[in-house]
């Protein structure tokens, strides 16, 4: 039979209002729905059962729900920035200009050729890409990965930048409950009454869940509950918020949909909620079930529940001849809901023996044939419902008759929606009388104290019929796994389980026979329950299939693991907050500013940004290093080094802490003076450097590197806190206390000088590797007279907040000296010249100071420190570890860095053997030549010999090896 | 279109101490050099000018007019003579903000992991905003942040982003 | 997500507020260790299944290193307690055996204290 209009009924339509028409594009077609549709009930008003192609044989599928378990109805939403692939029709409500289009079919959704897929069925049985794509191996790279990977995922993911805005926010609640029907808000009222605070979340944007649709009166009892709990304190009421997930600890997460297709708002378009719940009542309902017969997966067959609600809620009729099929009392509301709408319902078809309960009965009196013992033999039609063959249900499918019908309204029982149960360790029970898992009180998830922290309400519960006094009394449902009961197999390769991924009762048969007998693996087999709906309604049928075929009890199958996110979360939501500028928090120094009106290319250094060089018109980065480098060693420059970690160290026993803390003795060095240490952790390996101030009898000033500020604070307090508890020592982070400039060249003594202060700067008041304090450009300052340059150098700390006037006033002192703001790539080189070690080039967490011959910077003395047991291990002390040395190209060309030295032979797996790699290396503008610093098996012995540096393109550099120390080897200059 | 749920506020103009020492032993002489009551743990003590919070069960952290800083590190250095304590001025360290509204309640609920409707006055809560470290308490009309001085255009900004006008968390 | 109270300023904190730690109790191995002594602290690990010490940092917070009693396999936390004990403290070992009646310590506590 024909699809025939109106398809609009003239009355009912609780939710929507039609006196506001909205328009919306369908696969580009120009249509209308009603305020209060969703794109399904719109679509099906239109007259479009066909909404889109299932995933693996492009078969035709309109919508099989009403609401978040939709398999079929996945459209893609918007355009551009705001495209979205695979939403739910059926819950996505229908806002004015939707755009809409239906997926995975070319080139329409009326002729799609890759539904010659369907053809093909019978060679694509589950595990098909398993068996096929497995000889001869080299195919797989060229051949079969590449056509996978085209026909692979549902949906197009959009391409440009995600416009909207999201955000998360944090909610706590002693009581949370989930689900806005009956069964929810009656628990809501029982949790407000024994006290505390009590948020409840509905998934909808209309509370009641199914009560409104399913029993008279149902909507005036639900008014009744909401108006009772918003009269209440303490109790909040959301919707449009779907609990996605629930974690350990009671921690919930849910999506609320705050503008969801409407970003002409400019508000959030979903927040995330980051619930912490005393404790979660689960009231999150049931599903139905479909029924296995052939073909019904045919557009036209929906769940009974689904064509109710389109009647009842939108005033949709989604077929003029509606035949139900059942095993439960409840489908029969469907049959008298459309027989009330005008619609006719040639037959119920009940697989029961007997149907005398209050609603068969109420059908019968309606004048609707109830045939039972009766099953669907087959659908007919291909894109749409052209009739069902009926049978015995008991038989094997021998046709008895044939209805004519447009719609087959199924239903084959209800299932608890166990998720959020099930996400943190609850466990189920197979109810065999009624046919379902549930929830087993006795195993429930634990919160933090051990205790259940989840209970569940109403239908979730198993208890189908909780909307109290508006029951009636329904016989029971009869377990229907396979329509009729001895399908041949024919019938069965042709009875869907799920719909989205194309999984059919013989596809799980086949697995079973194929050993698979854990129902996990047979989900991963045959994709059952993998699409993005996770099976909620192919699951339960999929496993009772599952165990009839392992001839076993459906609890001893058993089910897969329910994971979070119960429907799919836009990842954007996880993300809220963090993108573009606010992605990470960018730390900025106090000269930060100065640095961007100069020019500065930035290099990311942790979370701060510090300038890399200062490129002047016309230059690129290398030419301005290079400039930088010169202009240091031939004048001053000013390098911004407040980014390095300052931390200080008081007590009375804070130059033993130190002791242990640094490879060299640190409770030594004189008020005043300066000292060099080495970090290591307790594995012996290095893990920062920087130079140590003593700044009173009890007081230590630790630099560490820009990266090891907070780390080597967290290490300190660790040590202090866990270990050493009864030491007296204090540390506080100061890092950001103070700007630090280092200025630094032949002329820094000049530039400093002409800066009013009370400081000494002379080289016999202020030797290299000592400190001062007093006044500089007005400002207080401590100087530090250290180099990492090589050059004569001083560092100055001031207050963070005359950080840039001291710079400032440094740039204006030096102008006619040709004063250069240096960037850290100019000081790497500089520092590489003079051999000096970067943690993290030299270091990279298996280095001990050892390999770096800083065997000077370690104490002999001390009984103790941190890393010392390590470093006498047999594998750090035999003498063949790679060591440091510098490493001089043969040629012109700067050798990278990361490059490999190979010695003679090859390994276990082909490869030439190594003896040494490049953990430095740069052009040396002072020396005019490359320079590199490396780590070469027995390298300090071996001067002057030449490695091999194979290069990728198949070429060979050499390099000879040298001492590290390329200039200024004595020291002449940091010392003037 | 609506107003933002709360105005974002840099404040300037204040010193800030932190303070090391056996609060058993030394609170009493603290006390007395910073003017204030030492505050529980996760209190803070204030006469309106000067605040003093508890920031760990041997730190504190004394928050007063920039004027009032030197003399401050001075009476409290004196205070800790002779007794093994640590007195540093980190205000330059600091970023400090006032969120003041009737949503600055939601606007701390989106950025930290903590129940911001329900702090109650003079709690001080240690905590991140978002991907940054940050101390709360409660103000006149809404919330003072206190977060570091490198990350005080992210702090303005995730604050600024959070108070969007429409974006209230009362449900809808 | 783990949920801890901080004993030191007692907040009950996210995990995203805390900083992890590892197993809590290792006895530092000086430069007198054996080998098998120092491998044993640096890398041998109980893996429990059950009852299990560990250290967090309330990092976020008051910056404190704490030790939390808890059941890797249910998450039940038994208990959080200071940092300065070489072993859990008696009410700490209490909770656990209230919750757990089969599990025993393996270290000694001394008469009339965990330590």
């Amino acid at each position: 039979m024909t699809h025939t209009p109106p398809f609009r009924l003239p009355a009912g339509g609780r939710r929507i209002d039609r006196a506001w028409q909205v328009p919306f594009r369908f696969d580009g077609r120009h249509l209308r729905g009603l305020t209060g549709d969703t794109i399904a009930s719109a679509l099906l008003a239109n007259g479009q059962m066909l909404m889109g192609r299932s995933f693996k044989y492009h078969r035709p599928r309109g919508p099989m729900a009403s609401g978040s378990e939709e398999p079929n109805a996945l459209l893609g939403l918007g355009q551009g920035g705001r495209f979205e692939p695979n939403q739910r029709a059926t819950t996505t409500p229908l806002t004015h200009g939707m755009i809409t289009r239906s997926q995975n079919c070319w080139p329409s959704l009326e002729a799609d050729i890759g539904a010659i897929n369907n053809w093909l069925s019978p060679v694509f049985p589950a595990g098909f890409y398993y068996k096929t794509f497995i000889h001869p191996r080299p195919f797989w790279k060229h051949v079969f990965e590449p056509i996978i990977r085209r026909s692979a995922g549902l949906g197009r993911a959009p391409t440009d930048p995600d416009p909207d805005r999201y955000e998360q926010a944090y909610a706590f609640a002693d009581t949370v409950v989930v689900g806005g029907g009956i069964a929810g808000l009656t628990a809501a009222r029982e949790a407000a009454d024994a006290g505390g605070t009590v948020l409840v979340l509905e998934q909808d944007g209309h509370w009641g869940g199914r009560t409104p649709t399913d029993h008279d009166g149902g909507q005036a009892a639900i008014d009744a509950a909401l108006a009772d709990l918003r009269g209440r304190k303490g109790v909040t009421l959301r919707r449009n918020t779907m609990a996605t997930g629930l974690y350990d600890h009671g921690y919930l997460i849910a999506r609320e949909s705050l503008a969801d297709h409407d970003p002409n708002q400019g508000i959030p378009r979903q927040r995330l909620w980051r619930i912490r719940a005393g404790r979660v009542i689960a009231a999150t309902g049931a599903l139905e079930r479909p029924l296995s017969f052939a073909c019904n997966d045919v557009p036209g067959v929906m769940l009974a529940s689904a064509v109710r609600d389109f009647i009842a809620d939108f005033g949709v009729a989604p077929g003029r001849r509606i035949v139900v099929v059942t095993n439960n009392d409840d489908a029969y509301r469907t049959a008298l809901t459309a027989h009330a709408a005008g619609l006719e319902v040639p037959a119920i078809i009940d697989a029961r023996p007997l149907a005398d309960g209050a609603l068969p009965q109420a059908a019968r009196d309606a004048g609707i044939t109830v045939l039972t013992g009766t099953a669907i033999a087959k659908v007919k039609g291909a894109k749409h419902v052209e009739g069902v063959v009926l049978c015995s249900h008991q038989g094997d499918g021998r046709p008895t008759q044939t209805i004519d019908c447009d719609v087959v309204a199924m239903s084959g029982g209800w299932s608890p929606v166990v998720h959020l149960y099930s996400h943190c360790g609850g466990k189920l029970i197979w109810d065999e009388g009624q046919s379902m898992f549930r929830p087993d009180p006795d195993r429930p998830p634990l919160g933090a104290d051990g205790q259940g922290n989840v209970t569940v309400a109403g239908a979730a519960n198993g208890d189908l019929r909780c909307a109290g006094d508006l029951e009636h009394p329904e016989a029971p449902t009869m377990p229907v796994w396979v329509m009729p009961a001895r399908a041949p197999y024919t019938l069965r390769a042709k009875m869907w389980l799920d719909f989205q991924n194309d999984v059919k009762v013989t596809d799980v048969e086949l697995a079973a026979q194929e050993g698979y007998a854990s129902v996990e693996h047979t989900k991963r087999y045959t994709t059952l329950g993998m699409a993005t709906d996770q099976g909620k309604l192919s699951n339960i049928n999929g496993l009772a299939v599952l165990s009839n075929a392992l001839n076993q009890p459906i609890q001893a199958t058993g089910t897969t693991t329910f994971r979070p996110p119960y429907t799919p979360l836009t990842l954007a939501t996880i993300a809220a907050e963090a993108k573009d500028d606010a992605f990470q928090p960018l730390r900025k120094t106090p000269i930060h500013a100065w640095h961007e009106t100069h020019g500065a290319s930035w290099e990311p250094v942790g979370h701060w940004r510090r300038p890399y060089a200062y490129p002047r018109a016309g230059e690129d980065r290398h030419t301005a290093v290079h400039r930088e480098i010169l202009a240091v060693r031939a004048g001053v420059g000013t390098l911004d080094a407040s980014t390095l970690g300052k931390i200080i160290v008081k007590g009375p026993d804070a130059g033993r802490f130190l002791d242990m803390l640094y490879t060299n003795m640190m409770s030594t060095l004189p008020v005043g003076k300066c000292r060099y240490g080495l970090m290591c952790n307790e594995n012996g390996f290095l893990m920062d450097d920087g130079v140590v101030a003593r700044l009173s009898d009890d007081t230590w000033l630790c630099h560490t590197t820009t990266g090891g500020a907070d780390r080597i604070h967290g290490h300190m307090e660790d040590w202090l806190q866990c270990e050493w508890w009864d030491w007296k020592v204090y540390t506080a982070n100061l890092t950001e206390q103070f700007a630090q400039i280092a200025v630094a060249g032949p002329k820094a003594r000049d530039v400093l000088e002409r800066l009013s202060g009370t400081i000494d700067l002379s080289a016999e008041a202020l030797p290299f590797m000592q400190w001062a304090e007093g006044e500089l450009a007005g400002i207080p300052a401590r100087v530090f007279r250290i180099s990492f340059s090589g050059e004569l150098s001083y560092e100055i700390a001031v207050p963070a907040n005359r950080g840039l006037e001291l710079w400032e006033a440094l740039h204006l002192a030096g102008a006619d000296l040709g004063i250069t703001p240096y960037g850290t790539e100019a000081m790497h080189v500089m520092r590489a010249e003079k051999g000096f070690i970067m943690i993290g080039d030299e270091t990279d967490g298996t280095i001990i100071p050892q390999d770096l011959g800083l065997d000077w910077a370690i104490s002999k003395k001390k009984a103790d420190y941190i890393g010392k047991r390590a470093q006498r291990r047999s594998h750090m002390t035999d003498g063949t570890r790679w060591k440091l040395v510098g490493l001089e190209s043969l040629s012109d060309k700067v050798i990278p860095d990361g490059a490999y030295a190979v010695a003679e032979g090859v390994n276990g797996n082909g490869q030439r053997k190594t003896q040494g790699r490049v953990t430095s290396s740069y052009h040396s503008p002072t020396l005019g030549k490359p320079i590199a610093m490396g780590l070469v098996r027995h390298g300090p012995s071996r001067m002057g010999q030449v490695l091999d540096f194979p290069m990728p393109d198949g070429t060979v550099m050499q390099a000879r090896i040298v001492d590290p120390v390329f200039y200024d080897k004595e020291g002449s200059r940091q010392n003037g | 279109m609506a107003e933002a749920l709360a105005t974002i506020t840099r404040v300037a103009g204040l010193g800030m101490i932190t303070l090391r020492a056996d609060l058993d032993r030394a609170g009493d002489a603290l006390a007395e050099a910073a003017g204030l009551a030492i505050p529980d743990t996760t209190g803070a003590t204030t006469d309106g000018s000067r605040t003093l919070a508890w920031m760990s069960p041997d730190e504190l952290l004394l928050i007063l007019p920039q004027a009032e800083l030197a003399q401050a590190l001075d009476d409290l250095t004196q205070a800790l003579m002779g007794e093994h304590g640590l007195v540093a001025d980190v205000s330059d360290a600091r970023a400090v903000f006032d969120v003041i509204g009737a949503g600055a309640a939601d606007v701390v609920a989106k950025l930290a992991p903590v129940d911001a409707a329900a702090m109650p006055q003079g709690h001080l809560r240690r905590t991140r905003m978002a991907q940054t470290a940050a101390a709360i308490w409660r103000v006149d009309g809404g919330f003072r942040v206190i977060g570091f001085r490198s990350t005080a255009d992210y702090l303005a900004l995730i604050l600024t982003n959070a108070a969007i006008p429409g974006s209230g968390l009362a449900p809808r | 997500m783990l949920i801890l109270t901080c004993p030191y300023c007692g907040v009950n904190a996210e995990e995203t507020e805390l900083h992890p730690g590892g197993e809590a109790h290792l006895a530092r191995i000086g430069p007198n260790g054996t080998d098998d002594e120092f491998e044993a602290y640096l890398f041998a690990r109980k893996n429990a299944k059950g009852v299990h010490f560990e250290r967090w940092r309330h990092a976020y917070g008051c910056g404190k290193w704490f030790l939390a009693a808890r059941c890797t396999a249910t998450l039940q936390v038994f208990g959080t307690y200071r940092a300065q004990t070489p072993h859990p403290p008696a009410d700490i070992v209490e909770a656990i055996r209230k919750a757990r009646p089969d599990w025993t310590p393996d270290w000694t506590p001394a008469e009339g204290t965990a330590e």
